[in-house]
């Protein structure tokens, strides 16, 4: 019997890439719903009742929510093509840093895109200060693996790509070359590697809808 | 491995701690504790987890692991004999690591919110999002439980120790606010888990009493309400 693999997402969440990425990897057959969180699918809402959000995996009719946990399911399930070390130690050095990916990297580098101007210098500098740390977990290295694309490398994968949005949208250099060689190294490999370069979203659109939120929040921020 | 090739770098009171001491004990693994002090770091503790500088850290030989879901986690694969922490089907780990990323992301930040909440409003507030989130927590037990004791099924597993260790928190939430949180008549399930859990030989002794972090709550909120005067007068 054909297994059945269907996954909720949006056109451009970088989390539900994550897992776009992992089952195109791993040559897994799945079906794509396109989900618009504003006005959200009774699927999703089923599948997912406690967050409402994407990416939700559905497995044979059983969901998955969370994109690390469901990138741990996909790995356990379909053990060809690991995406996550062997080693006990290695593994946990992995979910150590996608954790600060997304608790500490994520939230300075967003604080920078919506900070007020007045306020950039300061946001930069928690940022720099997290760049520095994936800076040098990426020494001597290709990839955060070594020389194939993995787990980490699908965890950072939306900062590959946000970079130079951010970086255009706001006028400013934040991952240069001398500061950061490793980083944009891991960037431009990670970009242009087989499977990874044919998932990315729209350029154009992403841009527009970065724009369009920074606006958003700027003018929330701006006391009347 | 001699019980000097495992140190837990730890503080007492910390739930997170708490979660690591559990899979130890659990597992039977020898090992020692290093108190730590976390108003003044020690530079163990800076040189083991540089990244955060917090507790708990597991050092394995002379491998730092962070983070108590990593290192509890880690403690499973290592020793991998029995009793396993996670179970061994992927998708009842998923939901396991799943209900682990709710407890900490979205429901211990309410235990949180009740122990800084000062008035009688605040409180009451705060414990009626904790109990949304425990009935939550009540369905996920009893699906996972399989109508035995425990989350991990008949005996002591990964969301166990995940939402367990808060135990004596929410316990000291309920003296400090002289609110129920865990309430018989809406969450049973839980508060049969959270007995059996408490009792347990893996458990006794590791979590503080109540009391204890009873004052510590106090503390928090005089030292909170000192940094607030002293803010408001500068």
């Amino acid at each position: 019997m054909a297994e059945e693999v269907k996954l909720f997402r949006t056109w451009s969440s970088g989390y539900a890439l994550r897992i776009v990425w992992a089952l195109k990897l791993k040559g897994i057959e799945y079906e794509t719903i396109f989900e618009d969180l504003t006005n959200k699918s009774p699927s999703l809402l089923q599948y997912n009742p406690i967050h409402g959000k994407v990416p939700v995996l559905v497995h044979d009719g059983k969901p998955v929510c969370e994109s690390l946990v469901i990138l741990e399911y996909v790995d356990e399930t379909w053990k060809h093509n690991p995406l996550l070390p062997q080693d006990p130690y290695e593994k946990s050095m992995a979910r150590f840093w996608a954790n600060f990916g997304d608790d500490k990297l994520m939230k300075s580098i967003w604080q920078l895109f919506i900070a007020r101007e007045k306020d950039q210098d300061v946001a930069a500098v928690e940022a720099l200060e997290n760049l520095k740390l994936v800076e040098e977990q990426l020494k001597g290295k290709k990839f955060f693996h070594g020389e194939t694309v993995g787990y980490l490398d699908l965890a950072f994968g939306w900062f590959a790509d946000f970079v130079s949005i951010l970086e255009e949208i706001m006028s400013l250099k934040l991952v240069d070359g001398e500061r950061f060689p490793h980083l944009s190294s891991w960037i431009q490999h990670f970009i242009d590697a087989p499977v990874i370069r044919d998932c990315w979203p729209p350029r154009d659109k992403m841009i527009i809808k970065f724009q369009v939120m920074r606006e958003n929040y700027l003018a929330a921020a701006t006391p009347k | 491995m001699a019980a000097s090739d495992v140190k837990l770098l730890g503080a007492r009171p910390s739930p997170f701690v708490n979660r690591v001491q559990f899979a130890l004990n659990l597992k039977s693994i020898d090992h020692e504790f290093i108190p730590q002090n976390l108003a003044e770091k020690s530079e163990l503790l800076l040189k083991s987890n540089p990244v955060h500088k917090k507790v708990p850290v597991l050092i394995h030989g002379d491998q730092p692991i962070s983070e108590s879901l990593v290192i509890v986690q880690y403690i499973d694969e290592v020793w991998s004999g029995p009793p396993s922490l996670l179970p061994s089907d992927p998708y009842d780990r998923a939901t396991a690591r799943f209900w682990a990323a709710y407890i900490d992301e979205k429901w211990f930040p309410l235990v949180r919110d009740l122990r800084n909440a000062t008035d009688e409003q605040s409180k009451a507030a705060a414990v009626e999002k904790l109990f949304e989130g425990l009935k939550l927590l009540e369905d996920a037990f009893v699906n996972s439980s399989n109508g035995k004791g425990f989350f991990g099924g008949e005996k002591l597993g990964y969301l166990d120790i995940v939402l367990g260790c808060y135990l004596g928190w929410v316990r000291a939430g309920e003296i400090f606010t002289g609110l129920k949180i865990l309430d018989e008549t809406k969450t049973p399930a839980l508060v049969g888990w959270a007995e059996r859990f408490a009792s347990h030989k893996a458990v006794d002794g590791v979590i503080p009493e109540p009391e204890e972090l009873v004052n510590l709550i106090k503390m928090f909120q005089a030292r909170a309400a000192a940094a607030a005067a002293d803010a408001s007068t500068k």
